[in-house]
């Protein structure tokens, strides 16, 4: 009868088959992990495929690499990181039960993302504009002469620099495409912290959310050196 | 409960270190360290990765063992595929 009546103290957020929030909060966050775990090997699999192409290829990779603009990586860089702050300031918030400075750091974060994705989509223009993107996309054929022009030094083989472009663009779109998931996954955030859902009791939904944020920022640290900075020294 | 004791202000010192690394990895790019270059590229990203693992995802403060084991584990599948696929290709030739 006790531990009937003790299962019944417990406030709405904390679940039956919980013995406290604690653990509650730590479950969700393990199996957040384990899926995490599926996200770098799906990840890894595209990496992987870089590696090998890039060690056989190396001198084609490298001068396509060249052909993509390093100050606009380092901007998304920058701004990937600060939403990473935002972030973790809006579970700081969510902790403390400050439900103004929540929405307005999830707010921010949104802002990043979606800064993120129009400085993405003014990178991938260029390439459309250079004849950069494989294939024959909308009537633009694949056409690196411009590359080979600029760098005389290094010897650009289309097929080569093809495949570097397709793997640019397999990695930078999933990415990107990692990064819609999580502005909609923020819009919800948003929505629910707006309605007073969260505090210090329960915002194991912000905490989630937000491994899965960082775990897209951490990606794109791996892909910023290894896209745009592959070989920069002077030729 | 030892998350709530992580201040906003080491949040802010992490961030600045990210900021710093993320332009010290564009410059160093530039010069010529031979083979270390990309070495160099790739040391920076993983201390940045680690900064996010670590305070960003409060994996440091984590209070359940078994996360640690299921990270820890992750990283090291993603390096028996990468080693073990990187045993097979680079002791061989593609076309030519």
């Amino acid at each position: 009868m006790t531990d009937s009546h003790a299962a019944t103290q417990h406030g709405p957020e904390l679940l039956h088959h919980f013995a406290d929030e604690e653990q509650q909060r730590n479950s969700a966050s393990l199996g957040m992990w384990l899926f995490l775990g599926t996200e770098i090997m799906f990840f890894g699999g595209m990496f992987l495929a870089y590696l090998v192409y890039r060690l056989n290829y190396f001198e084609s990779f490298a001068a396509s690499s060249r052909s993509i603009a390093v100050p606009l990586g380092a901007i998304n860089t920058a701004v990937l990181l600060c939403s990473s702050l935002t972030v973790v300031l809006a579970v700081r918030a969510a902790q403390m039960g400050k439900r103004k400075l929540l929405i307005w750091m999830l707010i921010l974060t949104l802002i990043f993302g979606l800064a993120f994705l129009a400085i993405k989509g003014v990178e991938w223009h260029e390439k459309y504009e250079e004849h950069h993107i494989p294939g024959n996309f909308m009537g633009r054929a694949f056409d690196v002469s411009d590359i080979q022009r600029d760098f005389p030094k290094l010897h650009v083989d289309p097929q080569h620099a093809q495949i570097f472009f397709s793997l640019y663009f397999a990695l930078t779109g999933i990415h990107a495409l990692h990064m819609i998931v999580g502005v909609g996954i923020f819009l919800w955030l948003i929505y629910k912290a707006w309605k007073g859902d969260f505090g210090p009791k329960y915002y194991t939904p912000v905490e989630i959310g937000g491994l899965y944020w960082h775990f897209v920022d951490v990606v794109w640290i791996y892909l910023f050196p290894l896209l745009y900075l592959i070989d920069r020294k002077p030729l | 409960m030892s998350e709530h004791s992580s201040s906003a202000k080491l949040y802010w010192i992490i961030w600045g270190s990210l900021i710093v690394l993320t332009f010290v990895t564009a410059g160093v790019a530039y010069l010529d360290l031979g083979p270390f270059n990309t070495i160099v590229a790739l040391t920076i990203a993983t201390c940045k990765a680690l900064l996010v693992i670590l305070f960003f995802m409060h994996v440091k403060d984590a209070s359940e063992r078994l996360t640690k084991v299921v990270i820890i584990s992750s990283i090291f599948w993603l390096l028996i595929m990468l080693g073990l696929s990187l045993a097979d290709f680079s002791t061989r030739t593609i076309g030519s």
